[in-house]
């Protein structure tokens, strides 16, 4: 089957300059990374700030340009279309972010938001945006009447709904949702998770999501890459990766989870600077099992459909058992279900087992 | 029993607004005992920062406060300005989300920590900077003398806050407000701090109020919890208790609203709606407009009420499990 969206060995530096605007070396963003995203499928992107979880989101789109790397969408290469083809193929592929305060434009009520995208990409026939706009707004769970209405008259939970609807006017096969529920709080967030979840399942989506909340992820993700200094360390189907953990960086990002009884010793230090990068496997400085060789070369990323960059990825420890928190049991599930929660058998995965 | 570090009853806080009186916090009672973590736990807007900042002293002039606030015994509210400044630092200290707000960009790491040493306990210049050399370093902060000549900006967020730590915990306060200390950083920067916080909390027998919007922080940092909705207590428990058997509805939905890493891959449960506005809150039960089990009554405010050992509700249908029977 051919992916969607495929990378190929995309790299982008951005060059750091000092006070007078000298060069003083790069920021290796994102510094060498291949995926592959299946058409239905949901990718999640992870790892800490920095890493280039929103760089590699901006290259897939080609809002920015990489450095060196092919971008194929649908087989074809990105790179290689005219800026019209290029504005052309922009219908099928769109961004969420993060604030929808920022995202939408005050000026701009909520249905020239919506509608913009349908004008632009000339998708309705004229005199039926409105009809299309209100079919949106009640897609993503508001009321037709939020038309007429600015942005400002919106909680954060209501704007990114308009900010979803707004990403899904143009009927794209690809979104790329860069942390887009981070802002929220969590029974807002919960709602959004829930409409994210049913939009990728009802229309068939194609989705990249891109955050460092693992909760979120493990709700929504059907495969997860694990990002550390503008590489990827780990990629997998997102059940084995959270039970089976294979690389040193993505079991401590896991067992630093809070309320996974987090007893275990966290791993120490900061991630280095992407200016810098160690020598080596980049996590070496903050790994608990490195040893010479990790020092000198840079694993390459392995293992098939559950791939890890490292060298001890055969001779790795079993991960560590965690286990979350009793949530209360069979009683807590059953009054759960008046929220609209399934009361659902508790999955087994390895972290519990 | 001993008399807690920290005593806050009846607390309430009400802003002037140009759209009518706000009332941020209405009626928050609570106590901390020495070496113990109190947990409040809550989304934004719901009045924790507001309460800490009542206790510290630190609301804007013209501020109306009720009810009472005591350190050691002591009542709080209502004493000068001058009266809490003295405590502050001492006494009383607190952490914030963002260190650079509370961090001076013009002196360095070393240079502030020293600063609240030679206030507070009289240290002269040169004792001082080797004691805050020392603190950095229990900190753990890595090449303690090195990054103690640095300025904020040239230090990660992590070791930023971790100043922070070492300049609040400088002079042994009895209580540390900690206003969701980690919120900004990554888990395993979160992960470290919180162990660090905990680590010192022991040693040094500090009570600490530890806000946070993270349940999962709750579980695995605090003794005791208080689940705030809307400028009041929903429900107060020991921290075990609060997970294995919550009382109130709006902490059973929020407890399936967290998106869990071991929940594997299903919907959330969901509160409908969103937080109420606190200029025009509803009658009686704040969260009745989100609320399944929702009835006339609650148009009558329910009381903070023992439904168990050390557990309060405030809720009419409290115990739940008369739901389920139904
Ligand atoms: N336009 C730019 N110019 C210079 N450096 C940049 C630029 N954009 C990103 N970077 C740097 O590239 C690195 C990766 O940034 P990116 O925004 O992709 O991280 P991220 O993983 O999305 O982090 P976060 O979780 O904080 O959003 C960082 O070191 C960042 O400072
Ligand atoms: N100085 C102020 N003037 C007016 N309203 C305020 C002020 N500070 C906080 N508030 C309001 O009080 C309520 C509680 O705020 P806060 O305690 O900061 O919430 P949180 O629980 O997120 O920390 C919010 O509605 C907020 O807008
Ligand atoms: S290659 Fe070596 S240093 Fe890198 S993660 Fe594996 S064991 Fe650790
Ligand atoms: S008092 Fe009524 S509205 Fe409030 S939480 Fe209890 S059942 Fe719900
Ligand atoms: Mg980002
Ligand atoms: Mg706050």
């Amino acid at each position: 089957m051919t992916a969607l969206l495929e990378l190929a060995e995309v790299a982008r530096h951005f060059p750091v300059r000092d006070a007078l605007g000298r060069a003083r070396g790069a920021v290796r963003a994102v510094d060498g990374v291949s995926l592959a995203v299946p058409p239905g499928s949901v990718l999640a992107i992870v790892g800490e700030s920095g890493c280039g979880k929103s760089t590699l989101g901006r290259l897939a789109l080609r809002l920015i340009e990489p450095d060196a790397g092919a971008i194929r969408f649908l087989g074809e290469d990105l790179r290689a279309l005219s800026p019209r083809a290029l504005r052309a193929r922009r219908r099928d592929m769109q961004m969420i972010f993060q604030d929808p305060f920022a995202s939408l434009d005050p000026r701009m009520t909520v249905e020239d938001a919506i509608a913009e995208p349908l004008r632009l990409h000339r998708i309705v026939p004229r005199g039926g945006e409105r009809a299309r706009v209100a079919e949106l707004l009640e897609r993503v769970g508001l009321r037709p009447e939020a038309a007429r209405r600015w942005p400002h008259e919106f909680s954060g939970g209501q704007r990114q709904r308009i900010a979803i609807a707004r990403a899904l006017a143009s009927g794209p096969k690809l979104v790329i949702g860069d942390e887009p529920v981070s802002a929220l709080d969590v029974s807002v967030q919960a709602q959004v998770v829930n409409l994210l979840r049913d939009l990728i399942r009802d229309l068939g989506l194609t989705f990249v999501l891109i955050s460092h909340d693992l909760g979120v992820v493990r709700h929504i993700a059907d495969r997860v890459a694990v990002m550390y200094l503008g590489r990827i360390v780990e990629e997998g189907p997102a059940a084995e990766v959270f039970a089976d953990p294979r690389h040193p960086y993505t079991r401590a990002l896991l067992a630093a989870v809070p309320g996974m009884g987090a007893k275990a010793v966290p791993i120490e230090g900061d991630p280095p600077s992407p200016i810098a990068p160690p020598p080596g496997c980049r996590f070496h400085p903050r790994c608990p099992h490195a040893e010479a060789l990790c020092r000198a070369e840079a694993p390459p990323l392995a293992g098939g459909a559950h791939a890890a960059a490292c060298h001890l990825q055969s001779r790795l420890p079993p991960p560590p058992v965690l286990r979350g928190p009793d949530r209360g049991g069979e009683r807590l599930r059953r009054l759960q279900s008046f929220f609209g929660a399934p009361a659902p058998q508790p999955e087994t995965t390895g972290i519990n087992a | 029993m001993r008399p807690p570090v920290l005593e806050v009853i009846g607390l309430t806080v009400e802003f002037a607004t140009d759209r009518g009186p706000l009332r941020a916090v209405d009626g928050v009672s609570f106590r901390v005992g020495a070496g113990e973590t109190l947990a409040v736990v809550g989304e934004s807007g719901c009045g924790k920062s507001v309460t800490s900042l009542a206790i510290m002293g630190l609301l804007p002039p013209g501020t109306r406060l009720g009810g009472a606030v005591r350190l050691l015994g002591e009542e709080l509210l209502g004493q000068p300005g001058r009266a809490w400044q003295g405590r502050r630092g001492r006494d009383l200290a607190m952490i914030f989300q963002e260190p650079m707000t509370s961090l001076n960009p013009a002196f360095t790491a070393g240079e502030q920590v020293a600063e609240a040493l030679r206030l507070h306990e009289g240290l002269a210049p040169r004792a001082a900077m080797d004691r805050a050399v020392e603190m950095l370093a229990r900190v753990r902060i890595p090449e303690a003398a090195r990054r103690a000549r640095q300025y904020p900006h040239q230090l990660s967020g992590g070791m930023r806050q971790r100043v922070m730590i070492a300049m609040a915990l400088a002079c042994r306060p009895r209580l540390l407000i900690a206003d969701e200390p980690t919120t900004a950083l990554d888990v395993t920067v979160q992960a470290q701090i919180l162990a660090l916080l905990d680590e010192l909390k022991r040693e040094t027998g500090t009570a600490v109020v530890l806000i946070t919007h993270d349940l999962g922080v709750v579980a695995d940092h605090a003794d005791r919890v208080a689940v705030m909705y809307a400028g009041r207590i929903a429900e107060t428990a020991p921290a075990d208790t609060l997970f294995a058997r919550p009382e109130h509805p709006y902490t059973v939905g929020l407890l399936g609203a967290v998106p869990a890493i071991e929940g594997g891959a299903g919907r959330l449960a969901s509160i409908e709606g969103t937080v109420p506005d606190l200029r025009r809150p509803p009658p009686g039960c704040r969260f009745a407009p989100r609320c399944p089990f929702a009835g006339r009554d609650c148009e009558a405010q329910p009381p903070l009420a023992e439904v168990g050992a050390g557990h309060a509700a405030a809720c009419w249908r409290a115990p739940l499990d008369r739901m389920l029977a139904a």
